[in-house]
């Protein structure tokens, strides 16, 4: 789960690099840039998530 | 960052401003060492001094080469016919820079001091169980790749800052003070550093309860937020000059945003605590002070000072609440409280800039014709480059630093062992505590 979500903040990345490149309308552009950071955000909720503490592990 | 040579009082005052930038890492070093234990004082302090000094010497050896100057030489590569200006290539050792109080000479100074205050925002994560050697190795991984080439894409004439120029976002992303290059890439070091190092034992129990281990000395906390204010003064001004083209002029309305936005952040910390406590909370209070300097240095050049209290009243509440929010729910044990603090508030300074920042000329090093026209002096897009920068930060900074440090602890482990945290940190790695001559409290060498 860590690797995936540190994965999706770099395919989150990735899409907004492509949403400059790509898009020359700045609708569309932003769009994909909105749509980038939701991955991001994704990845960041699965990379929380991965770094909970496992319940025998408190101490 | 201007390239054409600073009049005699640009430059003595551009001095000036770099001069107190220290200032800034000594308060944060004093809030840190406050916001920890008391057992592990005197090696807060000890790791604050030996990471500015590998911060100094990394930045010497290969930090400047790669961050660069606006006009320097670079590694591009061209991608639709744009020009993406990714690396700067620099010599090493600060060789064929000419120390005569050129822009790129007192960029050079300005940037050793930064990278070494940003150095300083992992160790209050990290604190009571970080140990010194590992600290400096991260600090050196930081000073020498990380720092330089987020600074080259904001400050160095990167891609991030030429988005304006090459396809017409906004003026590019913008970054006063350093907002993003020093906080949130501390920030979000500091939560790579906490996520690798653990939580401190006794912090999070089977029983799901998670009790505060408050600062052993709040005095030290809040004269450090007084040192702070004096650093980041220097910080906006100098930032200002030296990367958007500022007069020293300027300077009065970046120290007012500056006080302003630090101010609304810790009275709205200060009465949120009051009001969800019963009574204000100091170290909450100093955190949300620091936090509405973290979030104003973005825009310190570019708002009124009505919008940097708006801008710090909300940092406040947002630091107050994340703080909160990544202790109890998200497990991340923070002693210094640097993710929300410096990555929270940083996060939402850069996005303010985009929604407040207003533009009564030109802020960037190139012509006025070539950028996109303004909308009342707001600069159409803006805010889109400053989400594109955010997205930079959590997509790239954020899985770099965390990779460089997971492969750093893999061959020289970051924490400390259990019998050195039990007996503390000054004990077990300096050989001599920072309080000799105090009682030492009983209930810190209960095994737990």
């Amino acid at each position: 789960m860590r690797f995936v979500g540190f994965l999706m903040l770099l395919a989150g990345w990735f899409l907004v690099l492509a949403a400059v490149v790509l898009f020359a309308a700045a609708p569309l552009r932003a769009a994909f840039v909105l749509v980038g950071l939701a991955v991001e955000a994704l990845g960041l909720i699965l990379a929380f998530r991965s770094h909970l503490i496992p319940r025998e592990d408190k101490r | 960052m201007p390239t054409a040579p600073f009049t005699e009082a640009t430059r003595l005052a551009c001095l000036l401003f770099i001069f107190l930038v220290p200032f800034a890492a000594a308060g944060l070093a004093l809030m840190n060492v406050g916001l920890g234990r008391s057992r592990s004082a005197g090696h807060m302090m000890m790791a604050s001094l030996c990471c500015l000094a590998v911060a100094a010497l990394a930045y010497f050896v290969c930090g400047f080469a790669w961050q660069g100057t606006i006009a320097g030489p670079a590694h591009e590569i061209t991608i639709s016919g744009k020009s993406w200006n990714w690396l700067a290539d620099e010599p090493f050792f600060l060789r064929k820079l000419s120390f005569d109080g050129s822009p790129a000479s007192l960029t050079a100074l300005f940037q050793m001091f930064c990278v070494g205050f940003a150095a300083l925002i992992p160790l209050g994560s990290g604190a009571d169980r970080w140990r010194l050697r590992a600290s400096c190795l991260s600090t050196g991984v930081l000073a020498a790749f990380v720092y330089p080439v987020f600074a080259h894409w904001v400050w160095g004439g990167g891609w991030l800052a030429q988005l304006g120029v090459n396809y017409g976002i906004g003026r590019g992303f913008l970054d006063v003070g350093g907002a993003s290059s020093i906080q949130v890439v501390g920030g979000l070091t500091a939560l790579s550093v906490t996520w690798i190092l653990g939580s401190r034992r006794g912090k999070y129990s089977a029983d799901g309860m998670a009790p505060a281990i408050p600062g052993h000395n709040a005095v030290l906390v809040l004269f450090g937020c007084a040192l702070v204010l004096v650093g980041w003064l220097g910080l906006n001004s100098a930032g200002a000059i030296l990367f958007t083209g500022g007069e020293p002029s300027g300077a009065a309305l970046i120290a007012i945003n500056t006080m302003l936005g630090a101010s609304a952040s810790a009275l709205t910390a200060a009465v949120i605590t009051k009001v969800r406590f019963g009574k204000p909370d100091a170290s909450l209070t100093a955190n949300g002070w620091v936090g509405g300097l973290v979030a104003g240095s973005a825009s310190c050049a570019l708002v009124s000072p009505a919008e940097a209290v708006v801008i710090g009243s909300i940092a406040g509440a947002a630091v107050t609440f994340s703080i909160e929010w990544l202790e109890l729910r998200m497990e991340v044990d923070d002693p210094g409280g640097a993710v929300s603090v410096h990555a929270v508030g940083g996060i939402w300074g850069l996005l303010a800039l985009g929604v407040f920042g207003y533009f009564q000329r030109t802020v960037l090093n190139v012509p006025v014709d070539s950028l996109p026209p303004a909308v009342n002096g707001m600069a159409a897009g803006q805010w889109l480059a400053q989400l594109i920068g955010v997205a930079t930060l959590l997509g790239f900074v954020l899985p770099l630093t965390y990779g460089a440090n997971r492969l750093l602890n893999r061959f020289y482990p970051f924490r400390v062992s259990v019998e050195g945290e039990r007996q503390g940190m000054d004990l077990h790695e300096l050989g001599a505590g920072a309080y000799p001559e105090f009682v030492t409290h009983g209930d810190e060498f209960l095994p737990r």
